[in-house]
């Protein structure tokens, strides 16, 4: 028990990385046998999951440091070396938080698709998509090394295109795949031009190494800019978004919402980069302005777009791409007053993070609820939709549970981590606070729209029936977390979010000292 | 002459992104991406390179030599690069190829039912 406890982190990455090769082997006994392989595989990951949020969080979240082939597992520096060589892991309270928001969705995920992909074939080529793209998402938030980051952001970039373009009878599906393979080689091109500028100057490309060395020189903040706009890109911040939206609405319902969960790893690199290595060498307030100007032009382009959306889940998608602005505003707001107003600052920090695992869960809900609805209809555009709730009951339920916490109506999730965006961003403008709000507002007009298209007024489409169970099962666990969350945010701003919070605005000096000790 | 190398990687990625930004074809979209990656991995090896470079072995390296060996970790980056932008590059062509069975044809102007 001890030992796998030690080994959780690297476990973690391995299990769905194992899985992703068993699978095709299985998958040739059947689909019964196939559909338990990957069940056992999702729950074993989940638990791996959950067993390394655990450690650290029991931590405070600490940092604790795994280096690959090392004894004892965390040194770093064997024999008097300046320079940490090995490739280690290094896991604090954010990649904890990060963990658990992408086991959440990886075991809602996959239940679905149990269900959804029951009529099609092409199982055993979707699932170890699916687990190599889990298994990059999980190295990008445990490494605690560039290039490890790179190389996993470019397995999760291909297996993610992969599975866009999973359905090749569709046209726009092999566009979409074909938009976003392009953006994301792209940006991972980007990130490999900054690592090699980072390398030539310093010497390494461990970040706690880095981040003790970078400071405010003319290379370097060419390497930070190259960063930023490429972790932005991916994370599908505006005015790079465009890709999201294709993605996010061709993709197969299931693979959008883990499509949320990887592009918040993006976003989340975008935060250890501003925070942990260049956190000590560039100018603070500077930064977070332009952070807070990209918000606010993505919740802008996300919220006024979404107005004019016909096709369901593109609709959602553009829901999806102004809720990366919530999360920007958070953390820009934090970064800009962490001088003048500390405890703004922290609650803003703990408002954008918080605001992270919400979105997963409610935009991932309303995808898995247009996925049903689209199966149901056979349709995606709302004009042609009507009165879907009298025979999708449940569905109709869940999609306006997660449709309410989306624009931020308490009691559910969203309300929570957006009052402390809206309180906090107040203090640093309060022109920020009213975007905010009226962003809110506009997306609680959109979805009610889409809600009374959909579901409300007379019956138009015949032989209409409910989602099978099992895509109602990880609806409704979805569903539970956003209530849930909702209705105790104080436990769960406790106990999760203020130790990432904690560990990315705090937490730079003990992650460098993690490894480089001292 | 020192700095050669680095303006050559510079000047494939301009390349590139000149085609992946202004050209209308799929496969010169790949192309483009590709001369991109090609300048990066250039750039790579030649950040590690120096000047009458021996491999960096030290088994058999005498000892005078120590100083003169090429860096291999960008050696060991470029490799992997490389591999990647072989799977990326199929991955793009692929999708250029069925997109070509769909539409009939690989003009971007010509596929573009995603907008708004």
């Amino acid at each position: 028990m001890n030992a796998l406890s030690v080994h959780a982190p690297v476990l973690l990455v391995a299990t769905p990385l194992l899985a992703a090769f068993v699978v095709p082997l299985v998958a040739k006994l059947g689909s019964t046998v196939r559909n338990a392989v990957v069940g056992v595989f999702t729950l074993l990951t989940a638990s791996l999951a959950g067993l390394v949020a655990a450690n650290v969080l029991a931590g405070s979240g600490a940092p604790s440091v795994y280096v690959f082939g090392a004894s004892p597992l965390n040194l770093t520096l064997p024999s008097g070396m300046h320079v940490p060589i090995r490739i280690l892991f290094e896991v604090d309270g954010m990649s904890a938080f990060m963990i658990l928001i992408t086991a959440l969705v990886a075991v809602a995920a996959t239940l679905y698709s149990f269900s959804y992909f029951k009529e099609h074939s092409g199982g055993e080529m979707y699932y170890p998509l699916l687990f190599l793209l889990l298994a990059a998402i999980f190295g990008m938030e445990e490494t605690g090394d560039l290039f490890n980051f790179f190389v996993f952001l470019e397995i999760a970039g291909i297996a993610a295109c992969g599975l866009i373009g999973f359905r090749p009878w569709r046209g726009r599906s092999q566009e979409a795949a074909f938009k976003t393979m392009a953006l994301y080689t792209l940006s991972g091109l980007f990130v490999l031009i900054a690592l090699g500028l980072l390398y030539g100057q310093h010497g390494g490309l461990n970040i706690a190494y880095l981040s003790s060395r970078v400071g405010a020189e003319m290379l370097d903040l060419v390497a930070l800019g190259l960063l930023v706009v490429a972790l932005g890109m991916k994370a599908g911040v505006a005015p790079m978004h465009m890709w999201a939206l294709d993605a996010y609405g061709e993709a197969p319902a299931p693979i959008s919402a883990v499509l949320v969960a990887s592009s918040q790893a993006s976003l989340y690199g975008l935060f250890r980069v501003l925070f942990t290595l260049f956190g000590a060498a560039v100018s603070v307030a500077a930064l977070g302005w332009f952070l807070i100007a990209l918000s606010v032009l993505t919740l802008f382009v996300g919220v006024t777009m979404a107005l004019l959306q016909k096709d369901i889940k593109r609709l959602i998608a553009y829901g999806a791409v102004s809720q990366i602005g919530y999360m920007l505003l958070g953390v820009g707001v934090g970064f800009t007053t962490s001088g003048s107003r500390p405890a703004y600052g922290f609650v803003a920090m703990q408002g954008g993070i918080f605001h992270m695992v919400n979105d997963a869960a409610c935009i991932g809900l309303l995808f898995l609820a247009a996925g049903a609805v689209h199966r149901a209809s056979g349709t995606r555009d709302l004009n042609r939709m009507g009165g879907l709730g009298h025979d999708m009951k449940w569905t109709a339920a869940l999609f306006a549970i997660g449709a309410l916490a989306l624009a931020g109506v308490p009691p559910f999730n969203g309300f929570s981590s957006k009052l402390l965006i809206y309180e906090s961003s107040f203090a640093a403008s309060p022109i920020l606070a009213a975007i905010a709000i009226l962003s809110s507002i506009l997306l609680l007009a959109v979805f009610m729209k889409v809600f009374q298209a959909a579901f409300l007024g007379p019956r138009l489409l015949e032989n209409v029936r409910e989602a099978s169970r099992g895509m109602l099962v990880s609806m409704l666990m979805l569903a539970v977390v956003v209530v849930v969350f909702g209705l105790f945010p104080g436990f769960f701003v406790d106990k999760l979010v203020t130790p990432a919070a904690k560990a990315l605005w705090l937490g730079r000096d003990a992650y460098v000292r993690a490894v480089l000790g001292g | 002459m020192g700095n050669f190398p680095f303006v050559v990687a510079m000047l494939l990625v301009i390349l590139g992104l000149y085609t992946l930004l202004f050209k209308r074809n799929l496969i010169k979209l790949v192309i483009g991406a590709s001369l991109i990656e090609t300048g990066v991995n250039l750039f790579l090896v030649a950040l590690g390179y120096r000047t009458a470079g021996i491999a960096p072995i030290y088994t058999y390296a005498p000892p005078a030599l120590a100083d003169r060996m090429v860096l291999p970790t960008p050696q060991a980056l470029t490799l992997t690069s490389i591999v990647i932008g072989l799977a990326t590059t199929a991955l793009l062509l692929s999708f250029a190829v069925v997109i070509h069975r769909h539409y009939g044809t690989l003009d971007v102007r010509e596929v573009k039912e995603l907008k708004g």
